[in-house]
């Protein structure tokens, strides 16, 4: 016997104008299974969902070609062509049989109405139900999707709601109906790894307890291998390839799939290894997966030198006042009393989720932000004692690359204005030769050409214009580059090719970098030493691999046990974890308790825990 | 507000000198006259004296009187205030009710044939000098049809020409101000979520965006307020409008100075709590805005 698929996809076309975005695409979805689409940005994974939805219409795109089959029933009743349905028939099935859930917690609840407001609205169109049994139904979803004191919820604004909280009201929403399809498009992208991880264990409990057929769009092979059972990988608005989960991941036939997997940093790889491994890349030359460059140890950091950076009891808050006249009532405590120092040729990352403080690390130690408290020394020397002229020197050592490369380049000069631009102003080179031949030299390192100088940031790809951005930061001969989250916005064979990019840098110019970064498996490819943070404190730091091996914090492991791991063999049960992500925001008198680092091999610091000494006795 | 009496009792007084114009026409008038003038006035005191005056008077909700017949400054503004007010809020009424449903309709159809035609007329109509439009009016619908009274407040038929004046001319700007900002919350996720959950237009556009989109609004409309004050001195001015406008341009020809003195200030007055106004209205349409 056969079982009828919950929805058939044949020959898909999309367009927006004359541009086709959705070709020839075809796959199936069956009850309580999960189909994932895979793919970088470009690819077409979006549109095919709201194809599906039929809300393409809403973007000015239409489906010019092909059959969505819509099964409700496994009795082999007629299945409905979602493509020629009117717009009122396509709105009883919109909510109802087929569901979605968006990419942005943080902006897909309306902003002026009330959580109970948006979800009894479904619940009142499609069920007919009244307002006062949809508020009880609506309190029955919130306590599915694990929400607690769900009535209360019902009252409150999404504003006043964690991004976690709210994609969990997402779900409710759109399981208030008990679709027979769900679409969800990039649901963990935008959250935290705990709280990714919370999600995903919602969505499949959930889903096996709905028999829902799932189409789950992603660009994370580690959160693909955790969740689908059939894969189908998309590129330029085609499918590639399509198979069963194991069987993509374990012998991926097509070039593409290939290189891909091949550029996903894998938790885990690294076990056993001393030092930061660069990988060979393996690029699409044509049809063919090519590998380039050999593996080497990246054993590039000097410790018995002095340190590029010492940092000393570091401490920065923020007010938050209240009113006009309002006095200080709450503080931000995004760094509590961290200390540590950053080797010549070095890379030490600084992880953690929102809230953790990273950021504000970087930001402090480049003097874009003032600490409130505590030291920070450039080579033995603390900036509170510099000279002006010093300080200028300082912004000239430490260079910065932000996560958004778009954002940081201004869109009126030409890229070469910009590489340029640190030159001039610490006066490095004089002549305007002199700084174009090194304009050029930057360009051609950092994997462009000369003749792209004179292009404005529009006309790059994200990629390119990350490489634009490293080039900037090596006009001024820095000795530390702090990287915040700089490879966080880039599709997976991109960010391949940074990191790649990055450790040659390191090894040629001898480069120390201060890797701020949540993700937990390009932090272990590329760092010697790790610091995790949690509240503004550091809760574990040492050698990589003996943070990663034997992880002694539980927060630590809190973090590495919520990572999916690419590798659909190492699928495991995950019970669920609990509780949001805590704030660092606390009212003006409660100080934080500071936990004080313990050695626990050499050149590995603890925090100590609450009730630690107990566990460790027993 | 202060030191909106003080610059418009500065400035009025640069305009020359009243006495003048109440003895004009009274035949021979020798310098001893205009000097018992201006003193029965008040005007030979300095400007500070005269300015600390009119403030005192304030307080106490004492306006002074008319260098005009003497009839008392608050008497005159409170027949005039309640006509210019029922205009006013007829032509803002008149501009919401047409622009907004216009606005979205144009931010739907976007680059389409209602768009374009949307947005021509909001040309037309901003090209519009609001007193040309006014004649225009006049001679069309009072004296060619004879449809409607030309000028004069006697009921409803009264109202329709200068709040119509008003309103298109208001119109024609806001319907372009609610297509940007519905244009900007339609790209909103929230919209797609709104349409993914099976919603008809109308709710998705009318109770989802709509009500993103009024903050924006909320705050122009409140600017135009002001604007439209300064605005309907003309208008009412065309159509004999018995309010603060034609109040203030009597008392302007006049050179009476606690007359104008007192319509400036009431006017400034409405500005005031109409902003005041905003600031509530913000609170009711976005929780966002509320205190905790």
């Amino acid at each position: 016997m056969t079982i009828t698929p919950a929805l058939s996809v044949r020959s898909l076309g999309v367009n927006f104008g004359s541009n086709q975005v959705v070709k020839n695409l075809s796959f199936d979805v069956y009850p309580g299974k999960t189909t994932a689409i895979v793919g970088e940005s470009g690819s077409g994974k979006s549109v095919t969902s709201l194809a599906i939805m039929r809300l393409v219409e809403y973007m000015n795109a239409e489906i010019t070609s092909g059959t969505i089959l819509f099964h409700r029933d496994a009795s082999g009743s007629q299945p409905q062509d979602l493509t020629q349905l009117s717009d009122k028939a396509m709105r009883k099935i919109r909510g109802k049989e087929i569901a979605m859930i968006f990419q942005e917690p943080m902006t897909s609840l309306n902003p002026v109405y009330t959580i109970g407001d948006q979800i009894t609205e479904v619940l009142v169109l499609h069920e007919k139900l009244t307002q006062d049994a949809a508020r009880v139904e609506a309190v029955k979803l919130l306590k599915l999707v694990r929400l607690a004191d769900a009535e209360a919820l019902l009252k409150r604004y999404p504003h006043q709601l964690s991004g976690g909280m709210r994609q969990r009201v997402m779900i409710a929403m759109a399981l208030a109906c008990r679709p027979k399809v769900l679409v969800a498009d990039e649901p963990t992208t935008a959250l935290d790894v705990t709280i990714q991880a919370q999600i995903l264990t919602i969505m499949r409990d959930l889903q096996q307890e709905l028999g829902m057929a799932v189409i789950f769009i992603t660009h994370d092979m580690g959160v693909v291998a955790e969740m689908a059972d059939q894969v189908v990988v998309m590129r330029h608005g085609e499918k590639v390839e399509e198979g069963a989960v194991e069987e993509i991941f374990a012998r991926p036939q097509h070039p593409y799939t290939q290189a891909l997997l091949a550029a996903v940093p894998k938790l885990g790889s690294m076990q056993g290894e001393a030092l930061p491994r660069m990988d060979p890349l393996v690029v699409l030359d044509g049809n063919v997966a090519r590998t380039l460059g050999e593996s080497r140890q990246q054993d590039t950091a000097r410790i018995d030198e002095a340190p590029v950076v010492e940092i000393e009891n570091l401490v920065t808050r923020f007010d938050i006042r209240k009113g006009f006249f309002g006095g200080v009532s709450h503080r931000v405590h995004a760094v509590e009393n961290v200390s540590f120092s950053i080797f010549p040729g070095e890379t030490l990352a600084l992880v953690g989720e929102s809230g953790s403080g990273k950021s504000t690390i970087g930001r402090t130690i480049q003097q874009l932000q003032e600490s409130t408290s505590g030291t920070i020394r450039f080579g033995g020397k603390a900036v509170a004692d510099m000279s002006r002229a010093e300080k200028m020197r300082l912004r000239q050592e430490v260079q910065y690359i932000f996560q958004d490369p778009f954002a940081s380049l201004d869109p009126r000069k030409t890229v070469g204005f910009s590489i340029a631009e640190p030159i001039r102003t610490h006066g490095l080179l004089h002549g305007a030769k002199a700084i174009r031949q090194r304009v050029n030299q930057l360009l051609e390192r950092v994997g462009l050409s000369a003749d792209q100088a004179e292009r404005y940031p529009h006309e790059f790809s994200g990629g390119q214009r990350q490489r634009v951005c490293i080039a900037r930061a090596l006009a001024s001969k820095p000795k530390l580059i702090i990287a915040d989250e700089a490879l966080s916005a880039l599709d997976v064979s991109i960010q391949a090719q940074i990191i790649h990019l990055l450790m040659e840098l390191q090894q040629d110019e001898g480069l120390a970098y201060l890797f701020i970064s949540h993700d937990m498996a390009v932090v272990e490819k590329m760092s010697h030493r790790v610091a995790v943070l949690h509240l503004g404190q550091v809760v574990e730091l040492g050698e990589r691999r003996a943070v990663f091996d034997s992880p002694q914090h539980s927060y630590t492991r809190k973090l590495l046990s919520a990572v999916p791991v690419a590798d659909p063999a190492q699928r495991r049960e995950r019970t669920l974890l609990q509780g949001d992500i805590l704030s660092p925001i606390r009212k003006v008198g409660d100080e934080p308790e500071h936990w004080p680092l313990v050695q626990v091999a050499s050149g590995h610091f603890v925090a100590q825990e609450v009730g630690s000494a107990e566990r460790l006795a027993s | 507000m202060i030191a909106v009496t003080l610059i418009v009792s500065f400035a009025i007084r640069l305009t020359g000198d009243p006495a003048v114009m109440l003895a004009q026409g009274a035949g021979s008038i020798t310098e001893a006259d205009l000097e018992r003038i201006r003193e029965a006035l008040g005007l030979n005191q300095s400007f500070l004296a005269q300015y600390i005056g009119f403030l005192r008077g304030l307080v106490v909700g004492d306006f002074g009187r008319s260098f005009m017949g003497g009839t008392p400054v608050s008497d005159l503004i409170g027949r005039a205030l309640p006509a210019t007010l029922a205009l006013a809020f007829a032509s803002l009424f008149v501009s919401i009710v047409v622009s907004i449903p216009l606005g979205i309709k144009a931010a739907v159809s976007r680059g389409r044939w209602p768009d374009q035609m949307i947005r021509i007329f909001s040309l037309i109509g901003l090209s519009f000098p609001n007193f040309w439009l006014a004649i225009m009016l006049v001679l069309l619908l009072s004296i060619t049809f004879n449809l409607l009274p030309p000028s004069g407040m006697e009921g409803f038929s009264s109202f329709i020409m200068p709040a119509a004046t008003m309103g298109i001319i208001l119109t024609a700007t806001n319907v372009r101000l609610v297509r940007t900002t519905m244009l900007d919350t339609l790209r909103s996720q929230y919209i797609m979520v709104a349409r993914a959950k099976g919603l008809s237009n109308t709710v998705v556009l009318y109770k989802h965006a709509l009500r993103n989109c009024s903050i924006p609004l909320i705050t122009y409309f409140g600017l135009q307020f002001g604007g439209l004050l300064g605005g309907i001195v003309v208008v009412e001015r065309v159509f004999n409008w018995p309010g603060l406008g034609t109040l203030a341009f009597e008392a302007v020809s006049a050179r009476d100075y606690p007359v104008l003195q007192g319509v400036i200030t009431v006017l400034s007055l409405m500005i005031i709590s109409i902003n005041l106004l905003v600031d509530i209205a913000y609170g009711l349409v976005d929780p966002r805005v509320r205190k905790e």
